[in-house]
């Protein structure tokens, strides 16, 4: 009797303990889980111009980096881990992004993606450097990569690569001995006019209009005035955008008839769709062009093009190869090590052949500047035609 | 003096569409004691009515433009009174100036998240092209520019003066308590005034948009300029506005061409100060008097 009491207790017990482990078991795995979640995903924020003066160029950039990262997630993700993107947005302001830049850094992001606008950069970048967080700019200013950031890189030509092109074109291209320049009094602007002006002065060709202009300026008119006055053989335009798509339609309305070169901005394909008829004619050097002669643009563009219902830019191509540039260097290093991924970068060169996603053979150097091809361009009817290409610089790693 | 003659068309064809915001202005606050910190707004949206009309419902320029015209009238116009400023206006100028700011935030921020952050080309209703005037090229956009603000108000002005609801609304404006009095239906005038506001703003915004792109925040640019042509002009005098409307585009041409370009906006800002100190109810204004 004693015994069966025993085994009756037992038996009592044994379920109590089972289902006491099991319950064990099931809180161990709740708690678990978010970190087991954490583990097969990589945060990449994405901080980037989404309303402002800059709404047009962050957007195309946004709607890349998304159609890369579901590319990517699709094919399996990076390393087996899916990509969590996070947009933040700087409203185009330096410091709206520095604050965008350090909510984002408190996610505790792999890399950074963005800004474009040199002037956010240039303020925001001190905090992933001080994070150590590698960042991956739209940014051309010259002045980005002259700071000893170990951990910025580009994704465009910086001014300093592209102006010596633009002005053998403009000396040889067109034959100009005199250039006006208005220019946006920003540090994009502002990096741009110096390069240039020193580029021309090399070339002998006079300056004989130095024209700023505000950012998100309306009003061209008195620009416009002021250039005819100068009588130049051409006049070279730096402004963004909208600016530039407005300063285009005041000088198209006030009949002003010498060459408008520009660089890539210029040359957008989202300034020719503001500017209407006013952007035929325009000519320059595009570092980056969604009509460039490549299959793999073209390719780009198609699938851009279907899912949104807009032709891409030159934003655009650099927030999708951003993204595929991430990818190939982590896999190059094997693991999620943002020093690591920094140190590869540097002087890193992805082809084609080993990432189509990079779109275009790209090179960096060591101070995270860009090397390519890039291309003369002019807007015919109401597109950009791309009518010569340079080749690229070649880096020096030394 | 080509170039004189250049930049004088292209201010007073500016400065036209500025003066339309700032009579607007000036209507407003002559007939309802109202400050409208959201007319920059007002000038900005009824471009996005056109642009909702063509690419939404896919309509012809110029029904968009109907279209805009009546929902301006009726968000602008009717349901700007009822809603905000009837309720306010028992409570003094401030929770009115208040409220006008809000719904220039509300109208800023609605443009941009149900219609899009981004500039959007706007049809030019005016022929493109140049003429050539004593050296000068003069553009043909401007001058179409200056003569359609310029018929808008010298219709208004004809209105106003010379018709018996003009100068219904005038008597309301003068002496709201007289007017009622003589059997003016005052509330009515009022509303009239609001409309009419909505109807400039409309024009504003159609003559504008082509050369500044239609953007959501292009109100905070043109609602600082129409204030500022108010005030210089003259508040409490609807030409007044106008005149400062025309001086202000001129200003602002002549400022940035020879002296900054860099400054132009502080130029302005420096005429409106001394307008304040030395002659505070504008230069063309009426003195304001009260007994004591």
């Amino acid at each position: 009797m004693i015994r069966a009491r025993e085994e009756r207790k037992t038996e009592g017990r044994h379920p109590t303990m089972k289902r006491r482990e099991l319950l064990s078991a099931i809180a161990l795995l709740a708690l678990a889980a978010p970190s087991l979640k954490a583990a097969e995903t990589v945060r990449i924020a994405n901080v980037i111009e989404l309303s402002g003066n800059g709404a047009t160029v962050g957007n195309m950039w946004k709607n890349a980096v998304e159609m890369a990262v579901e590319e990517i997630n699709a094919a399996g993700g990076i390393l087996g881990r899916t990509i969590e993107i996070t947009h933040f947005d700087t409203q185009s302001n330096p410091g709206v992004s520095r604050a965008a830049v350090q909510k984002a850094l408190d996610l505790d992001p792999y890399v950074v993606l963005g800004p474009i606008y040199s002037s956010s950069t240039k303020v925001n970048m001190q905090l992933t450097r001080q994070a150590g967080v590698p960042q991956i700019v739209g940014s051309e200013a010259s002045v980005i990569t002259e700071m000893g950031n170990p951990f910025v890189f580009r994704t465009s030509l910086s001014q300093a690569a592209s102006m010596p092109k633009l002005a053998n074109y403009i000396r040889d291209g067109i034959g100009a001995r005199s250039v006006a320049v208005l220019w946006v009094n920003n540090d994009f602007g502002r990096g741009g006019r110096d390069a240039f002006v020193a580029e021309m002065e090399k070339r002998g060709i006079k300056v004989v209009a130095d024209i700023s202009s505000e950012v998100g300026q309306s009003d061209f008119a008195a620009d416009v005035v002021k250039i005819r006055q100068a009588a130049p053989d051409a006049a070279f335009v730096y402004l963004h955008e909208e600016e530039s798509a407005r300063f285009l339609r005041e000088a198209r309305k006030q009949g002003l008839d010498i060459p408008l070169i520009g660089e890539t901005t210029l040359l957008n394909q989202k300034v020719i769709e503001l500017a209407g008829e006013a952007a035929n004619g325009v000519r320059g050097h595009v570092g980056l062009s969604a009509d460039a002669p490549l299959p793999s643009i073209a390719a780009f563009r198609d699938k851009f093009v279907a899912r949104y219902d807009t032709t891409p830019d030159h934003n655009a191509i650099k927030g999708y190869l951003a993204v595929y540039t991430v990818k190939e260097i982590t896999e190059r290093i094997g693991g999620f090590d943002r020093q690591a991924f920094a140190d590869a970068l540097h002087c890193a060169t992805i082809t084609l052949d080993e990432e189509p996603g990079i779109l275009i053979d790209t090179s960096w150097d060591a101070k995270g500047d860009v090397d390519r091809v890039s291309f003369l361009a002019e807007v015919v009817d109401g597109r950009q035609k791309i009518v010569g290409t340079l080749p690229p610089l070649g880096v020096s790693c030394d | 003096m080509s170039d004189v003659l250049q930049l004088l068309l292209a201010g007073l064809a500016t400065g036209a569409i500025y003066a339309l915001a700032a009579a607007g202005f000036a209507l407003l606050w002559q007939t309802a004691r109202t400050i409208n910190f959201a007319q920059g707004e007002f000038v900005m949206l009824p471009a996005f009515f056109v642009l909702a009309g063509t690419e939404w419902l896919g309509l012809p320029l110029g029904l968009a433009i109907l279209l805009a015209l009546v929902l301006a009238l009726l968000v602008l116009g009717f349901l700007f009174k009822r809603a905000i400023v009837d309720p306010l206006l028992s409570q003094g100028v401030l929770p009115v100036v208040i409220a006008t700011i809000a719904v220039g935030i509300l109208l800023k921020e609605s443009v941009k998240e149900f219609y899009s952050a981004e500039a959007q080309p706007f049809p030019s209703l005016v022929p493109g092209g140049t003429l050539d005037l004593a050296g000068a090229v003069l553009s043909l956009q401007d001058i179409a520019v200056l003569a359609v603000a310029g018929l808008a108000i010298l219709a208004m002005q004809l209105f106003l003066g010379r018709t018996r609801l003009g100068r219904m609304m005038q008597a309301t404006a003068q002496n709201p308590e007289v007017a009622v009095i003589l059997g003016i239906p005052t509330r009515r005038m009022v509303l009239y005034t609001f409309l009419l506001n909505a109807a400039l703003v409309t024009l504003a915004s159609i003559l504008i948009s082509p050369v500044y792109l239609a953007k959501f925040d292009n109100g905070e640019t043109l609602g600082l300029i129409a204030f500022i042509a108010a005030i210089v002009g003259g508040f409490n005098q609807i030409r007044g506005a106008i005149a400062g409307g025309f001086l202000v585009g001129v200003v602002d041409n002549f400022g940035a061409a020879y002296l900054s370009s860099d400054y132009r906006t502080g130029i302005l800002l420096l005429l409106l100060i001394a307008v304040i100190l030395l002659r505070p109810h504008g230069l063309w204004g009426r003195t304001e008097e009260r007994t004591v």
